[in-house]
């Protein structure tokens, strides 16, 4: 940890010294593998529970409730899938999984944003152009360092181009709301979220007080990608959670009517506090993880609440419901998709070698 | 050549669904390979294709879809992909006395066969379904037995609209409705106006 001069890091790595530090006898590898069983196990115990209450007879329980339930142990394994699949097959997969979920949640966002035909041609590079294009840059980053590149090339060259391209097509009806909510779709779905992937990029610094902590390796690396996603999810719960428990006032009842005061303090609260139980599997230092994870679960709840109120301003309870019945990735991922860049970011400047 | 036809037509139909993003949905009715016309509206070029995908493979097999010729001969690729899923290609512009369309299809079809028809003629630009031609109805006039199954494809002049030939990958939802018949001395006006309601209904199910 170098100091640069910014005092609350001073302060934070006096603090640090202070903080517990465990025996350096265990490796990275099983630490990770330890964190993956926990999750596993505890979603195979989830699963099991939703088979019971499907189970349930009918009339005691809120049948939407239920079908809720279920839908989340649904997407959690297929998250975990998708986390497993990059550890086992390696950082080109997990990036080309990363992907196809950016492409097809920017299908559900402009399915359900209107558009017009004068936007076709600019839609079809930004889907076929644009989408692919910055996952091959953070794919190759593997190798080279490219980040000049895939950090700049949609905020500066595709959102330059879609204007352009609209205004060629020759229709000038709303026309600086219809190139805004393209690139808003494109930010939030393809730049943003190919940050999480981009995490596989970074050479990590070891652990300044823990020898065994072999950062600077694939297995390292994905582990951090599985902390971030955890965390995102978890601070969707406890949110959640917190809000029905304890929830009394409402932050904004026309954008979500579940969200509370209570509910963000207790989800937040609670994330930080098991993101920093849990800073044995990442490269942070106990109070290091406790901030990241302040911060996951702060853009996490950001991210909800955006989304929900592009949701509201469409008139859809979900992004999967506009169109008949497609499970609704983006419905699941934009807490990641705000948390991914600020995570990336802090982690790129303080934790690793190209800070 | 047939073997050529096996090999693209599922093929075909796998690069329309993904294409499409198609979410297929039948409304008290059922998939059947018994003989059918489906009629729809017509957004865009990929209608056609898009809808034959849509139908389970042993549907699929017996399913033509009727389709202009000027459209689906011009070019080597439009007639490959218009025999691999074994269009019958119907002139617009010359109409002859005894080679109407309505009997080429009646011939074609025989009993085996259905039919994928757009009663619209031709395509309109999305938001409100044109008039249907009389064709549907003198079809059902001919082959009353035959089941008029309703369609309403969802969003696919957004993914290929008029005049455009690179597709956006958006979401669809095809919706196929329940079967109906041409009653005992039904004039033909309000035939064709039931049928038309038959598939604008399914927009708001």
């Amino acid at each position: 940890m170098t100091n640069n001069g910014w005092w609350p890091w001073s302060t934070l790595q006096q603090l640090i010294a202070a903080a517990p530090v465990e025996s350096a006898g265990e490796q990275p590898r099983a630490q990770i593998y330890w964190l993956l069983g926990v999750v596993i196990g505890l979603l195979a115990i989830a699963y099991a529970v939703s088979v019971w209450l499907k189970r349930y007879p009918e009339g005691t329980l809120n049948p939407a409730l239920v079908e809720r339930f279920v839908n989340r142990i649904r997407v959690w394994w297929i998250m975990c899938a998708i986390l497993v699949a990059g550890f086992m097959l390696g950082p080109v997969a997990t990036v080309i999984l990363f992907g196809a979920v950016s492409f097809w949640s920017l299908r559900e966002f402009i399915t359900t944003t209107p558009t017009r035909r004068g936007d076709h041609r600019a839609l079809f590079w930004v889907f076929f152009g644009f989408t692919p294009l910055q996952y091959i840059l953070v794919g190759l980053s593997l190798s080279w360092d490219l980040y000049t590149l895939y950090s700049i090339v949609i905020p500066v060259f595709a959102f330059l181009y879609i204007p352009a391209r609209i205004a060629v097509a020759g229709d000038p009806r709303r026309f600086l709301e219809r190139a805004a909510k393209i690139q808003a779709g494109l930010f939030i779905c393809v730049y943003a979220l190919s940050f999480a992937p981009a995490l596989l990029n970074l050479p990590l610094r070891p652990r300044a007080e823990d020898a065994a902590w072999a950062g600077d390796s694939h297995l390292a690396r994905s582990g951090l990608l599985f902390y971030l996603v955890l965390l995102t999810q978890l601070a969707d719960v406890f949110q959640n959670a917190w809000s029905r428990l304890v929830g009394r006032r409402v932050i904004a009842p026309e954008i979500s009517a579940t969200r509370t005061w209570e509910g963000f303090l207790g989800g937040v609260t609670s994330t930080t506090l098991i993101g920093a139980l849990l800073w044995w599997a990442t490269p942070f230092g106990f109070w290091e993880a406790a901030c990241m994870s302040m911060i996951v679960a702060v853009t996490a709840f950001a991210g909800n609440m955006v989304m929900s109120a592009i949701k509201r301003d469409r008139n859809v309870a979900d992004f999967g419901t506009l169109v008949q019945g497609h499970p609704g990735v983006l419905d699941r991922i934009d807490s990641i998709c705000f948390a991914a860049p600020v995570f990336y970011h802090l982690t790129r400047h303080f934790f690793s070698a190209l800070g | 050549m047939a073997q050529v036809m096996a090999l693209t037509a599922p093929f075909l139909a796998l690069i329309a669904k993904l294409l499409s993003g198609a979410n297929v949905r039948w409304i008290d009715s059922q998939p059947d390979t018994c003989q059918r016309v489906y009629f729809a509206n017509h957004t865009s070029h990929l209608d056609a294709l898009v809808l034959w995908s849509c139908l389970p493979r042993e549907v699929r097999s017996v399913t033509r879809a009727v389709a202009a010729r000027d459209y689906w001969e011009g070019g080597a690729v439009r007639r490959h992909i218009a025999r691999s899923f074994n269009v019958l290609l119907i002139d617009r512009e010359n109409i002859k006395v005894h080679q109407s369309p309505v009997e080429r299809m009646i011939r074609e079809i025989g009993n085996r066969y259905s039919l994928i028809v757009f009663p619209e003629g031709g395509r309109t630009s999305g938001d409100e379904m044109g008039e249907f031609k009389s064709g549907l109805y003198y079809l059902a006039k001919k082959r009353p037995e035959l089941e008029l199954v309703p369609v309403y494809m969802e969003n696919l002049n957004r993914v290929l609209p008029r005049g455009e030939v690179l597709p956006v990958p958006l979401l669809s939802c095809i919706t196929f409705g329940p079967p109906m018949w041409l009653e005992a001395g039904e004039p033909k006006t309000d035939f064709l106006a039931r049928a038309r309601q038959a598939v604008r209904r399914l927009k708001d199910l």
